[in-house]
């Protein structure tokens, strides 16, 4: 008799089957629309330059080792990366009320932040208090923050189906109605999985009412320089929440704008009042880090450390980010005017629109299960496509499936 | 001056100024916030950082340490990471349990290569963050799957982050009689009548080897009583082993109990780690095996552990294990990590002699005799807090405050002067 005969099966994380049935099928044509990952145009994984180089770099130094690295992480890591989101210049830097954690990865930043919040904030242990994440949401979201102990994970009005774009008055009207001091997962941009930004004027908004009800602010900036291809641009928000003089978290993830995905580079900033609250939230998150990971890995903190703090290295950096950025203009634009002329019914100009790694096309589910076992074009059940899987060679194929998928499903 | 400050902010945004940011600055989320105390373990390198004495001797954290006091990458490690550069491999996302290659070789490496669980496809075992990561989330699974007892049952004393990692899990934390103060050994009888009132179904906690902090192993014959006790009490049995290869110098002597309560028919939970024995320490190279009922159990389980992994860091890092694979599936590269194990393992064995040598030189006429029989990385000097203390403050010695040292930063440079502060602190 086995201890764990009551174990049941549990179904697996979807985006990762998708791109397991797509390993599978024998379709040359097929084409993996899933997972977020960049792609070239060869539809290949890209190890960019500046890492590479890095990387050389790093193997050929004989005074580094594999020592552990501080709980918190790599010093040098942690203020540059939140450098980048909250600029050079940032003021609250200056101020010295800014720290942060290096985690792994954008998961592991959003997990450590959740923990603390659950002990620490709205009380002691508050696990009531309650976590906002948009409708709709990156699939992980919602496991964070329940594994982290929170009993009530709701969703915010974000994205309006019919309009294909923003529910702003939806959005502010949760915002309004919601328990004050609930916690709010934001999007800094290219939002997962619309693709769907607030504009500057609606971030203002939201601001102004999160401030007025005291709404907790945790960014996840995942994309940051994806986006619009500048990393300025892409963090407009996070820096005006700063202005405003929020207390909050940002979640950063250096998986997609360094390529650096399986080395699980993460930075969870905390901007603070001031520096002894500060002293005091880091000194917590030490704790918890501690009983989950001891401190966080080394490789690749050390490349993205090297990368930003070196003048060269950095704009070689941004370059790279920029590549990628255009590569998705391209393909969005490419994808909307090839469904345009071939004339499949509704409008495309959402695919421009949208932002970032993806984009929520607006297919139903059976037009996406047609797509999936007809065409061998995979997708999301939500009909969120990656624009990094489309290429100058798979495009015509894909733009004419979706059209077949259209017309013949409805 | 605040209102300089803002009004500085505000130009650089071009908004206007609101009141309520003001306001809002008196006040903080984190008032209540309480100052969290230093970790016990890992503090102790940071003290030790601060003392300009140029004396100081670090024996805080288990980190091994050569013959000069320096870090040691071992050289199996640096071919197997330029095999690993010049592949140019891609960065994608690992499975949520790991690299497949790092994990066949863990299990084989722990359970021996034909081990029948292994060819049977009973075991999982997944790619964790280290030994901390891989006993996390084995207490998850415990906290989520096994809610007939709650209890986890661990030696006295264990490493110090146990009780907090199974804790925070959700777990209560017991324990067993383990180390004998008095002969500085193993407490035997104490510890198998304490496991004999141990209720059914509870978790036991066993340190495979090498024990953490004392260093002190049951014998063979001891491990045989043991397995058949904790087989009668119908205890699960969950084996930390965090030092193969660094205790005796042998990865199968030191795997020897793990095979052995397989063998006696228990399906036990295992975690390791390749921190030490590989020097990979900050890559976080780890793994997490349960041993199952059969190969529909395991993939039962896999299933449950991927739900509980994915929402902690989505998958593990791919550096360290790629070089851990690497080095475990390369004979060449295999043969010289054994090599190489055995001799830190004996660099470890020479000092423990040399420390008792000096303490006897000093004019130490304590019994040191337990220095040369513990094994592994740590050794429980048998010093007290207040001694611990005077060696700290006086000697710029730094240590746990249970007298535990780590006989990795003891050098045949540093050696007599430790073995004059501790005679000072204890004659």
């Amino acid at each position: 008799m086995s201890l764990f005969t009551e174990v049941p099966q549990a179904s697996p994380v979807a985006v990762f089957k998708l791109t397991n049935d797509f390993k599978e099928d024998p379709n040359p044509k097929k084409v993996n629309l899933g997972v977020g990952a960049y792609r070239t145009d060869e539809g290949l994984p890209w190890v960019l330059p500046v890492v590479k180089k890095v990387e050389q770099i790093i193997v050929a130094d004989p005074s580094l080792n594999h020592e552990y690295l501080p709980i918190l992480g790599l010093p040098e890591f942690r203020s540059s990366a939140s450098k980048i989101a909250l600029g050079e210049d940032s003021p609250a830097i200056q101020e010295n009320r800014v720290g942060a954690v290096q985690c792994l990865g954008g998961t592991g930043a959003l997990r450590i932040g959740a923990e603390f919040l659950r002990r620490w904030y709205n009380g002691n242990d508050n696990t009531r208090t309650p976590v906002y994440v948009s409708a709709p949401t990156w699939e992980n979201h919602n496991a964070v923050f329940a594994s982290a102990g929170f009993e009530d994970v709701r969703p915010y009005k974000y994205w309006n189906a019919e309009k294909r774009g923003l529910d702003l008055s939806g959005f502010l009207g949760d915002l309004e109605s919601a328990p004050k001091r609930s916690i709010f997962v934001l999007h800094a941009c290219a939002h997962n999985p619309t693709g769907t930004d607030p504009s500057h004027v609606d971030w203002m908004q939201v601001a102004e009412v999160m401030k007025r009800r005291k709404l907790f602010v945790f960014f996840d900036s995942a994309y940051q320089g994806f986006a619009s291809g500048c990393l300025e641009k892409d963090a407009w928000a996070v820096r005006y929440f700063v202005t405003q003089g929020f207390e909050m978290f940002c979640a950063q993830s250096f998986s997609k704008n360094f390529g650096l995905y399986n080395e699980r580079v993460g930075n969870l900033t905390v901007v603070a009042r001031d520096a002894d609250n500060l002293k005091r939230v880091l000194s917590q998150m030490e704790k918890i880090v501690r009983v989950t990971w001891s401190n966080p890995p080394c490789q690749g903190a050390r490349l993205v450390a090297v990368t930003l703090t070196d003048p060269e290295l950095f704009a070689e950096w941004k370059a790279n980010v920029k590549t990628m950025a255009e590569r998705v203009l391209l393909m969005r634009s490419s994808l909307r005017s090839k469904l345009e002329a071939l004339g499949t019914p509704g409008t495309w100009d959402h695919i421009t629109q949208q932002i970032g790694m993806f984009s929520f096309t607006g297919l139903n589910p059976k037009q996406v299960e047609y797509l999936i076992s007809e065409k061998s074009v995979y997708l999301m059940a939500s009909g969120r496509i990656n624009m990094c899987g489309l290429t100058t060679k798979n495009i015509d194929y894909v733009a004419e499936s979706i059209h077949e998928s259209v017309v013949n499903v409805q | 001056m605040a209102l300089l400050k803002s009004s500085k902010i505000i130009s650089t945004v071009g908004v206007y100024p609101s009141l309520g940011a003001l306001s809002i600055r008196a006040s903080s989320w984190w008032s209540e916030v309480q100052m969290g105390p230093p970790d016990p373990i890992l503090g102790v390198s940071e003290a030790y950082k601060r003392d300009t004495n140029p004396k100081k001797i670090n024996l805080g954290v288990g980190a091994y340490r050569d013959d000069q006091g320096k870090p040691f990458v071992l050289s199996c490690v640096r071919k197997a990471e330029a095999q690993i550069a010049s592949k140019k491999m891609d960065k994608e996302y690992l499975a949520i349990g790991g690299l497949g290659d790092f994990n066949k070789a863990c299990a084989k490496l722990a359970l021996g290569d034909d081990n029948e669980v292994i060819k049977s496809g009973r075991n999982i075992t997944v790619q964790t963050i280290s030994g901390t990561g891989s006993l996390r989330i084995g207490a998850n699974f415990l906290s989520r799957f096994h809610t007939e007892a709650r209890d986890v049952y661990l030696p006295k004393p264990s490493w110090g982050n146990h009780t907090p990692i199974f804790r925070d899990a959700g777990m209560q934390l017991k324990a067993y009689t383990y180390y004998d103060p008095k002969t500085c050994g193993f407490d035997f009888q104490g510890a198998l009548n304490d496991i004999s009132k141990i209720p059914a179904k509870s978790v036991i906690m066993l340190h495979a080897c090498a024990h953490n902090p004392t260093g002190v192993d049951p014998r063979p014959d001891q491990w045989k009583e043991i397995a058949e006790l904790v087989k009668k009490r119908n205890l699960l049995v969950f084996f930390d082993m965090a030092y193969q290869g660094f205790a005796s110098g042998d990865i199968d002597r030191d795997a020897w109990a793990v095979r052995y309560f397989i063998e006696q028919g228990h399906n036990i939970l295992l975690s390791q780690s390749f921190a030490k024995n590989m020097g990979l320490y900050g890559e976080r190279v780890g793994g997490f095996t349960v041993v199952c009922q059969d190969a529909e159990e395991a993939k039962r389980v896999e299933s449950q552990l991927k739900i509980l992994i994915r929402p902690i860091y989505s998958n593990p890092p791919m550096n360290g294990a790629r070089i851990a694979a690497t080095i475990l599936n390369t004979p060449d590269l295999y043969k010289e990590w054994l090599g190489e194990v055995h001799g830190m393992a004996n660099r470890i064995i020479t000092m423990r002699e040399l420390l008792v040598a000096n303490l006897k030189k000093e004019g130490s006429t304590k019994n040191w005799q337990h220095v040369i029989d513990q094994i592994g990385m740590f050794c429980f000097t048998g010093l007290k807090p207040d001694q611990v203390e005077r060696l700290t403050k006086e000697f710029s010695v730094y240590m746990t405050k249970d007298g535990r040292i780590s006989m990795a930063g003891v050098t045949s440079a540093n050696v007599g002067y430790l073995a004059q502060g501790i005679h000072t602190v204890t004659k």
